[in-house]
């Protein structure tokens, strides 16, 4: 065999490994399309998805997901609103007013947030931050879409940051001359300048800190409470969808209508984190473009 | 030559996983009922003394077990409630016989935080609280207190038997929290007020307060003898009738030292 | 006429700073209070007996060597699998692929499977290794799906690490007549191989950390013995976390031994980082 031959042959055999990534996605939908879809046809889309009422194992059952879908989206909201903000500012703080030195020091640092394990958040969220926000708010119980949409901010936080800051750096340096050299000082450079032309690149960190939030399980397992009620309030015990199937999966025998059911669940939040993620795709392109372009 | 030396020994580690040669074992598993876990674990713990061989236990609830079961994945179910009518179709139709072996007598005590005035109920009170009619301690008579209920998930046998007996089939209130073991129900309405719970009776302790339900106070004899209302035997299904391992630990379970085991843990032995 | 005012510009400009500073000052506090608990409540159980020793009297006493051996193959297992599918596909993403569409469909992939939500992975695992491919709960299964979790970790590292090797190497090994493969074998990897080993020990971490994935495919509760093949479950350190606080049937006894589990974890994941921040940081160096 020549060299020649050899070569086409690696170049193919590594596209196959190359290639395994899509493959995978792929065959995550098969499966969960496959053990999922037929509830939708049982219980039908809008029961299924606009049903109040989720009392799988009753007889008669009942399917209906939207307290858990409301409850998921309550508690991701509640993390953005907490660590957007926060986010935003360090890493502001990070990119541009901190000396390099330091960055290079906090960076890591930073980094190690993410690095903590779930369980250990959920632990944390639990025993330490629950207790102390019934005691603060005098509730009934610590478990609430509130700590849960606390933990999640502060998982979501490394995410935020560190893309963030990789966007504001990537702004080219010129825009920053231009601006100083105008008479701007560096708080009005970073605000009119430099945000808004890393702005699409800040919404891609902030969508997949979304991303993060919504799918995260092991945390609002433990922290969220575990009310399968609509969501009445942030104050209150929720059961967002990840916690559902993570809990629920156990003890239904394959092929059931529970079983059929949560891997519905799966489908539902499987499309929402996949939309964030295609729209951070966007927005990130639409980021390099702008920057490189320009 | 220190680093070839651990990939070697990785390499090494790995391949004997795969042939299973380090120590390979009869072994047995076991999951399923919370309440059932000290009972099976601690027995497990017993046996595997005397015995050389494995024995793995799992929660999760009495509905894991016996899922696991019709899907094969496990040897004994625990469940401290009787298989359905649905699950044994499964089974069978998945080629799984499930035989029920009853291992000991439990009484579900419901249970309040210590400093709750409140020390009796009647089934259709804790009916009402559970379905969420009742929502303050004080249309008990109680203190001006919101009402905390806390139940199990839906895999647990524990809720099935309290939902048949105490909630009638009826719905529990959707603002119930929902907790995963019997040990995690104890411990939240330990640490909360205005709660209540319902727990095995092996899990009674000081740091929670038992009520009397229609006025019997939970313990080993008025369980045994059927007058605290809130009772129920406790299983271990196999899958057919058991041989090998699995019988022989069924019938530990069963035997003097196997219910002196369980009355260890708090529960009521058959004899 | 007073916004023109440059004096009260820089003002307005030192008072925000300051804010963002006090943002960042909250993060790191965050970091430390999280830390601070889990060691206060985890340190006093730990002794050479509770990582050595097996657990003891239904869970309430003893240690945690079964997690830890756990956690330590299945780790292997997940390396083993998806640092050569990693390797490999960024090699052909940087070395052999046309800029083009078909680069960018892998792409696509690559980021769209790192937002898979874990539980995801879990379900995946569930249907694939553990029923249909017959696997059983094991340190197998687990291992699988755990490779799937880290495959873009791995990807994404390895990609960056290959790029950064200076073309001149490239074109001085291809201008000798070494073939595309020969060079890549030869040169670009073993130049490359920091920032892939950067990448394969973060992938590390967070194997170690995960419980979603393996909660369906891998974990048990309570088994004396330690896997002896790779068909057995496994415990793993914070699945056992997860299952004492939670699930735990004695909690006063079983709490500290969750949060010195924690503790261990806590730290294991910690070095495993320094690690690799320190191989990038040494990486970085020698480039210049």
């Amino acid at each position: 065999m020549d060299w020649k031959t050899k070569e086409k042959i690696i170049k193919y055999i590594l596209l196959i490994f190359a290639m395994s990534s899509i493959m995978f996605l792929i065959g995550i939908v098969i499966v969960l399309f496959r053990e999922g879809l037929p509830i939708f046809y049982k219980i039908g889309i809008i029961d299924f998805l606009f049903g109040q009422e989720w009392y799988p194992t009753y007889d008669p059952a009942s399917f209906g997901i939207l307290p858990l879908i409301s409850a998921s989206v309550l508690v991701t909201l509640g993390a953005m609103i907490f660590a957007v903000p926060i986010g935003l500012s360090t890493s502001v703080f990070i990119s541009y007013i901190m000396p390099k030195s330091i960055k290079n020091f906090i960076k890591p640092i930073i980094e190690l947030l993410a690095g903590i394990p779930s369980v250990i958040y959920g632990l944390f969220g639990m025993k330490i931050l629950g207790p102390f926000l019934k005691d603060i708010f005098g509730l009934p119980t610590g478990l609430t879409a509130l700590t849960a949409s606390i933990m999640l901010g502060i998982m979501a936080l490394p995410t935020i940051i560190s893309l963030s800051e990789d966007a504001i750096t990537s702004v080219p340096k010129k825009f920053r001359d231009a601006s100083l050299a105008l008479g701007g000082t560096r708080w009005e450079t970073i605000s009119k300048v430099i945000l808004p032309t890393a702005s699409s690149g800040i919404v891609t960190s902030i969508m997949l800190g979304m991303g993060r939030a919504m799918g995260e399980t092991m945390t609002v397992l433990m922290v969220a409470g575990g009310a399968s009620a609509m969501p009445e309030g942030i104050l209150k015990p929720v059961r967002p969808m990840t916690a559902t199937i993570a809990a629920e999966m156990g003890e239904t025998p394959v092929g059931s209508n529970h079983y059929q059911a949560l891997f519905g669940i799966a489908i539902v939040l499987f499309i929402i984190t996949l939309s964030f993620n295609i729209i951070a795709d966007l927005t990130r392109k639409r980021f390099y473009k702008k920057v490189s372009g320009k | 030559m220190k680093k070839n030396l651990l990939i070697l020994l990785t390499v090494v580690m790995v391949i004997s996983l795969f042939t299973g040669v380090v120590g390979a074992q009869e072994n047995l598993t076991i999951q399923g009922s919370s309440t059932v876990l000290p009972i099976a674990q601690k027995a497990a713990e017993v046996y595997m003394e005397n015995n050389d061989v494995s024995i793995s236990v799992r929660g999760g609830g009495s509905g894991n077990g016996i899922a696991a079961l019709i899907d094969g994945t496990t040897d004994i179910a625990d469940a401290s409630r009787f298989i359905k009518q649905e699950e044994v179709d499964n089974a069978v139709a998945n080629g799984h016989f499930p035989v029920p072996h009853r291992v000991a007598m439990d009484g579900i005590a419901v249970v309040v935080h210590p400093d709750n005035p409140i020390d009796k109920l009647t089934l259709m009170e804790i009916k009402q609280i559970y379905t969420g009619q009742i929502e303050n301690w004080s249309e008990l008579g109680g203190t001006n207190q919101e009402v905390v209920v806390i139940s199990r998930d839906s895999s647990s046998g524990t809720f099935e038997v309290f939902n048949e007996i105490a909630v009638e089939g009826e719905r529990v209130t959707p603002g119930a929290l929902l907790q995963a073991s019997n040990g995690a129900v104890k411990d939240t309405v330990a640490n909360t007020e205005g709660a209540i719970g319902y727990v095995g009776l092996g899990y009674l302790d000081e740091s929670i307060k038992a009520t009397k339900v229609n006025g019997v106070y939970p313990t080993n004899s008025t369980v045994a003898s059927g007058k605290f209302p809130i009772a129920r035997p406790l299983f271990m299904f196999t899958d057919g009738w058991p041989e090998g391992l699995v019988a022989d630990y069924i019938n530990f379970v069963l035997s003097a030292e196997g219910q002196k085991i369980v009355e260890e843990q708090g529960y009521v032995p058959l004899h | 006429m007073k916004e023109t005012n440059i004096d009260y510009r820089h003002l307005k400009q030192k008072v925000i700073f300051s804010l963002l500073g006090i943002t960042l000052c909250v993060v790191l506090l965050i970091l430390a209070v999280i830390i601070y608990f889990v060691v206060k409540r985890g340190i006093g159980v730990i002794s050479w007996e509770f990582i050595t020793a097996m657990p003891q009297n239904g869970m309430t006493e003893g240690g945690i060597w079964p997690a830890l051996l756990g956690t330590f193959y299945l780790v292997i297992g997940a390396i083993i699998f998806s640092t050569p599918l990693g390797v490999f596909a960024a090699i052909y993403m940087t070395e052999y692929a046309k800029k083009g569409r078909l680069v960018s469909i892998i792409r696509i992939g690559v980021n769209n499977l790192a937002g898979v939500p874990s539980v995801v992975f879990g379900l995946f695992g569930l249907g694939i290794f553990v029923k249909l491919l017959g696997f059983g709960v094991s340190l197998l299964s687990g291992s699988l799906t755990l490779a799937i979790v880290i495959l873009p970790t791995i990807i994404r590292a390895s990609e960056e690490a290959i790029i950064t090797v200076p073309d001149e190497y490239r074109n001085a090994s291809l201008a000798l007549g070494a073939t595309n493969w020969q060079t890549v074998k030869n040169v670009v990897l073993s130049n490359a191989m920091p920032g892939i080993l950067t990448g394969v020990i973060l992938g590390i971490g967070r194997v170690a950390g995960e419980t979603a994935p393996i909660i369906f495919t891998a974990a048990t509760f309570f088994t004396m013995r330690l896997p002896s093949s790779v068909f057995d479950e496994v415990m793993v350190l914070p699945y056992n976390i997860y299952a004492l606080v939670t699930a735990g049937t004695f909690p006063s006894k079983q709490i500290p031994i969750a949060y010195g589990t924690a503790f261990v974890l806590l730290l294991l994941v910690l070095l495993i980082n320094l690690v690799a921040v320190g191989l990038r940081l040494k990486f970085s160096q020698n480039k210049r």
